[in-house]
């Protein structure tokens, strides 16, 4: 009897080890989630293997987010993307017709497992005392930020400050899309344009990238304020030290929202549509919670948040679609060539 | 087609020669064409003519022309040294003159912005007599201040500003020059300018009517090829002139911008404007050089 | 210091266009080296030797190597014969074929990437039909070799042309007549003169190939351990506040130069004895 249970024992050890699958996804991300993802992709490995016995290796792939996007449209096979902002995510599935364009529906919160937003940088004792969006059009502040056209965080930084500007003129951001404000409306854009262009005249560096500019405001001593994520401030402030920079948040700003997403022909082609989808229905398990808050990025688990809530200052947060009707519509408006951007900048 | 020659190989190479430049070159430059095509003639002209494309080009080609310069002036000194004076030190400096190749271009930006940025060793300097400069010269009376990005507060600003471009296109440059003079440089015949000299030339002439003829042409192509690599540089640049439209924004970025945008034709268009500049310049100069080359 | 020439010149000149020479080399060559190297080791030579403890900087070092292997010989053989047909030759076009070669420098990277990804991007027939045959082009090995030949396409041939033109045909011409073949001509009358002008062809092309950042980061797709090179492999570390690791492996690349200058001392070495 003994002998038989061992065979059975090995048999079942054999033939799992047998039947075992091994598995390869490739994320294809933006530039600042290395570290997120590299944590991630171990504590997910582990998870999957223990759950179904399967070996799961995630391949990274990292760049700027508009960069990311125009490969995967030409064909570079990821099974998920997770990028910076929803309209890249948009692009690829308009573009290449490669997952379906209601794709953010699929998955909870707008298919965005963790948020950020956008926070001031300033020097150790605020010398400036910079405060609220309005504090950055003071006289005498130079501004540091990225280039909207070259970069996510940029164009969030940018509409999170039209946003404040329209909050503060009337009160209510739902009379955006009531026609019976039409005109208290369009009175208030109008003031955000002009807010918009004098931001924009006292920046001293555009930087191509997220990265590039916190080096130019920590390292090359550029500036009084950076523009930037919430992540990457706290990066910069645990990488060079509390003891010179402090976060400034701002009373109200834009709530951040990286997607992620499956691409379905490329899953489909390889065969990994199953690991894919636990892959990233694992982002909101509590365990994948908790790694990207402790990567500074907000987690949508009520109590994750609640645990690393010193981390995450309170302010208020207003979404792309509710001020500005959705990514296509904000790029089209705003970043497109001949948009509000190349016109705020005509000399 | 071509003239009588007792050497061999002629058709073998120009075949090898076509083919290769056919398949690396031209099929992709073609594509490049292409891709512009797809857009109406009012669309390429809005593409190409806005005020912000504009004045990038103003930028690019006028900074990548004097770094091209200085790099011709200050590499022909590096080249002759190298050849011509055994010194200490000779063979580092010789071995160092490829890095800017080697280095990836970001990392390049990245070190020249912290050394020209206001808290950088050379930007602090400048930024120091800058000032200094600009009081003395209004103390007596002189007003050549108008120069951008040159104040009494600040001094005068290296990263951030055209002068940031224009040293990151300095740097990147530098090989060429010095790497084309040089072969042509060891094959100088001595004799020649000893020759000079004995028949009475002074040492301004010698270099003048023996040595600077002989290496000229090489000294046009290390200049061309600096000046052509200048107008296409985008990642050490990026780093070094703050972007801001109008005033730093070179026209690599705005290719970058528009591929962001998913507009490829608009981002072909305008490179095949700028591909089409050089080529017409780097044309007259290589035509240049062959009338020359006819004449003697 | 001492010149080697004939004294035809007094102690002045030479001291000055040397000393301009390191002051223009120490501003723009060495500085730059100085502060690369600064931020390698701003945390200590631990930290610095750890940064290539990592499996992913040794798979970007063995690509860049590959794919230097590959662009280089290839690049050589075609600028010996363009230079070769240009140089002894007079032919009609000349001077178009000459721009032409030129042109690799005058594009952008990022449009020089941009092209294969025109020609073999998922959206083209071609790249579809690749796609489906599981035959990879951009974003695997072959583009990225693809994208380095073509940015490094020029160096040997415009190194050599100008120094072939100088030195002109009369000595193949009368090898030929004493009844050599051509290859015979080429290895033992025009090689020997056209060592110095291959060599420094041969090395920027290489610094170039190793280097190239922006072109290779277009048609690479960035996969970590596979189709990262060192310089796309430095940029993201870069990104992600990995600055001791992103400036460390540069200094790899600072190392080429130790490269040139043994490979120029020993074909020195070499004609002494």
């Amino acid at each position: 009897m003994r002998t038989f249970f061992t065979t059975l024992t090995v048999a079942a050890i054999l033939s799992a080890s047998l039947l075992a699958a091994d598995f390869k996804l490739l994320n294809v991300s933006y530039d600042p989630t290395r570290e997120l993802y590299e944590q991630f992709n171990a504590a997910f490995a582990k998870h999957y293997k223990a759950a179904t016995g399967d070996n799961v290796t995630v391949n990274q792939s990292h760049g700027g987010s508009g960069g990311q996007a125009n490969a995967v449209i030409e064909g570079l096979e990821a099974d998920v993307v997770t990028l910076a902002l929803a309209y890249d995510i948009e692009s690829i599935a308009e573009k290449s017709k490669i997952l379906p364009t209601e794709w953010q529906k699929r998955l909870p919160n707008n298919s965005t497992p963790y948020t950020s937003t956008v926070v001031f940088l300033v020097r150790k004792g605020n010398p400036k005392n910079i405060k609220t969006w309005n504090d950055l059009v003071k006289p005498g502040v130079s501004i540091i930020a990225a280039h909207p056209k070259t970069s996510g965080v940029a164009r969030w930084s940018y509409l999170a400050g039209w946003g404040a500007v329209l909050k503060q003129e009337l009160g209510d951001l739902k009379k955006l899309n009531d026609p019976q404000y039409d005109k208290e409306v369009a009175a208030a854009q109008k003031k955000a344009r002009d807010y918009t262009l004098k931001v924009y005249k006292q920046v001293k560096v555009l930087d191509s990238g997220a990265r590039g500019s916190t080096q130019s405001f920590v390292q090359r001593g550029q500036g009084d304020v950076l523009l930037n994520w919430e992540n990457e401030a706290y990066l910069a402030v645990r990488e060079y030290g509390a003891d010179k920079y402090e976060i400034v948040v701002p009373p109200i700003s834009i709530l951040a929202e990286p997607p992620v997403a499956l691409i379905d022909k490329v899953v489909d082609k390889k065969k990994t549509r199953a690991v894919a989808e636990a892959y990233l229905k694992y982002l909101y398990s509590p365990e994948g919670q908790e790694i990207a808050a402790r990567n500074f990025y907000r987690p949508r688990d009520a109590k994750i948040l609640e645990k690393y809530k010193n981390n995450f200052a309170k302010v208020e947060l207003f979404t792309i679609d509710d001020v500005f009707g959705g990514w296509q519509k904000a790029q089209k408006e705003h970043f497109s060539d001949g948009g509000v951007f190349d016109q705020i900048n005509t000399r | 087609m071509k003239k009588h020659s007792v050497l061999p190989g002629f058709g073998l190479t120009l075949g090898v020669s076509v083919t290769y430049l056919s398949i690396v070159v031209l099929i992709p430059l073609a594509l490049l064409v292409w891709s512009t095509m797809s857009l109406s003639f009012a669309d390429f002209v809005k593409a190409v003519g806005s005020k912000q494309v504009i004045a990038s080009y103003k930028l690019t080609f006028g900074a990548a022309f004097l770094a091209a310069l200085v790099n011709a002036v200050f590499g022909f000194i590096a080249a002759w040294s190298l050849v011509r004076y055994r010194f200490f030190g000779r063979r580092v400096v010789d071995a160092l003159i490829d890095m800017p190749f080697a280095m990836p271009t970001a990392v390049s930006g990245i070190a020249l912005t912290a050394l020209c940025a206001s808290n950088g060793w050379v930007g602090s300097l400048a930024a120091k007599y800058g000032s200094k400069l600009v009081i003395f010269a209004e103390e007596h009376g002189l007003d050549f201040m108008n120069i951008p990005y040159l104040n009494r507060y600040d001094g005068l600003q290296l990263a951030y500003s055209q002068f940031g471009v224009f040293i990151a296109l300095t740097f990147i440059g530098l090989p060429f020059v010095v790497r084309t003079l040089q072969p042509a440089l060891e094959d100088l015949d001595r004799e020649v300018e000893e020759a000079a000299e004995s028949l009475g030339a002074t040492k301004f002439q010698t270099f003048r009517r023996v040595i600077l003829p002989s290496v000229f042409p090489s000294l046009m192509t290390g200049f061309t090829l600096a000046f052509a690599r200048a107008l296409g540089e985008y990642g050490s640049v990026v780093f070094i002139s703050g972007n801001l439209p109008y005033e730093t924004e070179i026209t690599s970025l705005l290719i970058v911008a528009k591929l962001q945008q998913y507009d490829y034709a608009g981002a072909t268009a305008i490179s095949v404007v700028m591909l089409t500049a050089s080529f017409a310049l780097m044309f007259v100069i290589n035509f240049t050089q062959y009338l020359a080359r006819r004449r003697k | 210091m001492k010149n080697i020439s004939t004294p035809w010149t007094s102690r002045i000149v030479p001291t000055l266009l040397v000393g301009t020479t390191f002051l223009f080399v120490a501003f723009f060559l060495v500085l730059p080296l100085i502060s690369i190297f600064a931020e390698a080791l701003h945390k200590g030579v631990a930290a610095y030797f750890n940064s290539f403890k990592d499996q992913y900087a040794w798979s970007a070092i063995r690509l860049t190597l590959v794919t230097a292997a590959i662009a280089v010989p290839l690049n050589i053989v075609f600028g010996v014969m363009a230079a070769w047909c240009i140089a002894k030759f007079e032919f009609w076009g000349k001077s178009v074929l000459i721009t032409l070669i030129d042109l690799p420098f005058a594009i952008s990277p990022v449009i020089a990437g941009l092209v294969f990804v025109l020609a073999f991007g998922q959206r083209t027939a071609l790249g579809s039909w690749l796609l489906a045959h599981d035959i990879k082009i951009i974003y695997a090995v072959p583009g990225i070799v693809l994208a380095t030949i073509f940015v490094t396409f020029p160096f040997v041939a415009r190194e050599l042309i100008p120094l072939m033109q100088e030195q002109g045909t009369l000595e193949e011409e009368a090898a030929v007549t004493l009844g050599a073949g051509g290859w015979d001509v080429f290895w033992r009358v025009t090689l020997p003169n056209i060592k110095w002008g291959l060599l420094y062809g041969i090395i920027l092309c290489n610094a170039r190939a190793m280097g190239e950042f922006g072109a290779v980061s277009v048609v690479s797709g960035h996969i970590r351990g596979e189709t990262n090179t060192m310089p796309l492999y430095i940029e993201t570390l870069y990104a992600s506040y990995s600055t001791v690791a992103a400036f460390s492996i540069a200094t790899l690349l600072a190392a080429l130069a130790l490269v040139t200058l043994v490979a120029k001392s020993v074909i020195e070495w070499r004609e002494k004895y």
